[in-house]
C-alpha cells in the first residue's frame, strides 16, 4: 500500500473531500465545496484526474461540477443537460460515472446523458427514454431518478443503468437500444410479482469478473446475476431484511460484496433493532457475515442511502459508508471492524474513493 | 441597456463576475440572453426548460415581478433574486 487516499462525500449541503494518510487512519476534512449545493454523487475521473460532482440547486437547477485541482477551484455546466423546452424538466443529477469513452450522468426526471468533452457539454442518450416502456414509468419515493450507471469494464458499447421503481436496463450498442434486465427480481407492490419492469432497484454494482457478474440491492431483496443481468437470483438469504439501499463489490474478488440491510420499507428504513451493522459475503451471496464491531450497538437508528457506501482499491480493501444523519464510518480490514471517520456532516448522500498515488 | 443586479449565490458560481452588470434587450428573455453572452452558462441557472424563469428565482423589472416576456425599457433596473421558497432544511 502506498500513496494518499481521498474520500469524496456528497451531502445535502455541499461536497466534502477527505484527504487520508497512507494508513487511512487520519483524515483531513475540506468543505463544504460546490457552494453548498446538494451533491448526490462525486468521483475522480481516472482518465483526467478531475473531480466531478453531480447535484442540483433548488434555486439554480442541475449541474455537474468539475475541479482540476482536487477541489481548490471549480467550474460547472449543465449545457445540454435538458430534454428540450417541450420535455420534462431535469431537476437534479443523481449520478456521474466515468465510462470507457466518456462521462455519463444520470438525472431526475429519469434519463441518461453523456459528455465527451470532460463535462463541458452533455448529450441526451435518447435510446433509453425512447424505450417502449417509458410511458408507464412511475416515480418512487425518491422520485423518478436514474441512479446506477454501470459501464462494462472493456466494451464501451455495453452499459447497465438502474432507475428507481422502473428497474434495470442494458444497452449493447452504445445506448441506441436498451433491454429490460429484471428477470427474477420481485416487485411485491405490483399486482404481478415478477413483471418485465417496475422493479424498485436501489443499487446495481459490477463484480470484478470481467463484465458478467452483477449485484443488486433492491426494494425487495438482494440479488446476483451471472450473465449480465439477463437472469437474477435472489441472495437475501439470512440477511435480517430484504430492504436496503447501498451495495458495493470488492475491486478484485468477484465473490465478495457488502450491503447494509435496513429494517424495511414501511418500518422506518433504519438499521434493524438500532444496532449498526454492515453485512458481507465472500461466496457471491450464498452466505452472509454480520459485522458491527466498532459501530454503535444501541440506539443507532441509522439510514444509509444508495450511493453512500464505497470501497477503495488498497490491500486490504477499505470500505466506507455515510449516514443520512452525517456520520462517516470506515474499515481498513475489508469490513470486519469499523471506526468513525467524521461526525456531524450534513446528511450524506454519496461516498466514493480515489487513490492519489 | 438595462442595469442588472445579481445575487451573491449566483455570481459565486462564476468566479470574477460582478454583482452588477449592463445587458441589452427589449425583454427579460433578451436581457438574459445578453447576460449569457457575457457570462456563458448563466442563463441555465436562471431559466428552466419551457422556457420559464426557474420556480425559485424571481426577476423584477423596475421593482415589478417579471416573466421572460416582460418588456425592459432602456436604463431599467433588473433584479434577479433567489426566492425564500428555494431554501433547504
Amino acid at each position: 500500500m502506498a500513496g494518499r487516499n481521498l474520500l469524496l462525500v456528497g451531502t445535502r449541503k455541499g461536497l466534502f473531500l477527505l484527504d487520508g494518510d497512507e494508513a487511512r487512519g487520519r483524515w483531513h476534512v475540506r468543505g463544504p465545496l460546490c457552494d453548498g449545493w446538494p451533491i448526490h454523487d462525486a468521483i475522480v475521473d481516472p482518465g483526467s484526474g478531475a473531480v466531478f460532482a453531480a447535484g442540483g440547486s433548488n434555486w439554480y437547477g442541475p449541474a455537474v461540477w468539475r475541479s482540476d485541482d482536487l477541489g481548490e477551484t471549480w467550474s460547472h455546466s449543465s449545457e445540454g443537460l435538458t430534454y428540450g423546452d417541450d420535455g420534462p424538466k431535469v431537476t437534479t443529477v443523481w449520478n456521474v460515472t466515468a465510462g470507457l469513452d466518456g462521462l455519463y450522468a444520470g438525472v431526475e426526471e429519469a434519463g441518461l446523458f453523456k459528455s465527451t468533452d470532460g463535462g463541458a457539454t452533455w448529450r441526451h442518450v435518447e435510446g433509453l427514454t425512447s424505450h417502449p416502456t417509458r410511458p408507464e414509468w412511475q416515480p418512487g419515493n425518491g422520485g423518478l431518478c436514474l441512479h446506477s450507471i454501470v459501464p462494462h469494464p472493456t466494451d464501451p458499447r455495453r452499459l447497465w443503468v438502474g432507475i428507481s421503481s422502473v428497474g434495470a436496463f442494458e444497452t449493447a450498442d452504445g445506448g441506441l437500444t436498451w433491454e429490460t434486465r429484471n428477470k427474477g427480481v420481485r416487485a411485491e407492490y405490483m399486482p404481478e410479482r415478477y413483471p418485465e419492469f417496475g422493479q424498485c432497484v436501489h443499487k446495481i454494482v459490477m463484480a470484478a469478473d470481467g463484465g458478467q457478474r452483477l449485484y443488486q440491492q433492491n426494494h425487495c431483496g438482494v440479488y446476483r446475476s451471472l450473465d449480465g443481468g439477463r437472469q437474477w437470483q435472489e441472495i437475501t438469504g439470512e440477511l435480517p431484511s430484504d430492504f436496503g439501499f447501498p451495495m458495493t463489490a470488492h475491486p478484485r474478488d468477484p465473490l465478495t460484496a457488502w450491503t447494509i440491510p435496513l429494517n424495511g420499507a414501511d418500518r422506518g428504513r433504519t438499521m434493524p433493532d438500532g444496532r449498526a451493522a454492515v453485512w458481507r459475503t465472500h461466496d457471491g451471496g450464498d452466505s452472509w457475515i454480520r459485522s458491527g464491531e466498532g459501530l454503535p450497538q444501541e440506539h443507532a437508528h441509522l439510514t444509509v442511502l444508495r450511493e453512500a457506501m464505497a470501497t477503495d482499491r488498497r490491500d486490504p480493501v477499505g470500505v466506507y459508508f455515510g449516514t443520512s444523519t452525517g456520520q462517516l464510518y470506515g474499515s481498513v480490514d475489508e469490513g470486519r471492524s469499523w471506526s468513525l471517520v467524521v461526525d456531524n456532516l450534513p446528511g450524506i448522500w454519496s461516498v466514493k474513493t480515489a487513490a492519489l498515488d | 441597456m438595462a442595469e442588472v443586479h445579481l445575487p451573491r449565490s449566483l455570481v459565486a458560481l462564476f468566479p470574477g463576475v460582478p454583482r452588477r452588470l449592463e445587458a441589452g434587450g427589449s425583454t427579460v428573455a433578451e436581457v438574459i440572453a445578453d447576460l449569457d453572452a457575457q457570462v456563458p452558462g448563466i442563463r441555465n441557472r436562471i431559466v428552466d426548460a419551457g422556457p420559464v424563469i426557474r420556480p425559485h428565482i424571481n426577476v423584477f423589472v423596475a421593482g415589478q415581478r417579471a416573466s421572460l416576456e416582460t418588456p425592459v425599457e432602456p436604463g431599467a433596473v433588473v433584479h434577479v433574486i433567489p426566492a425564500v421558497s428555494g431554501g433547504r432544511r
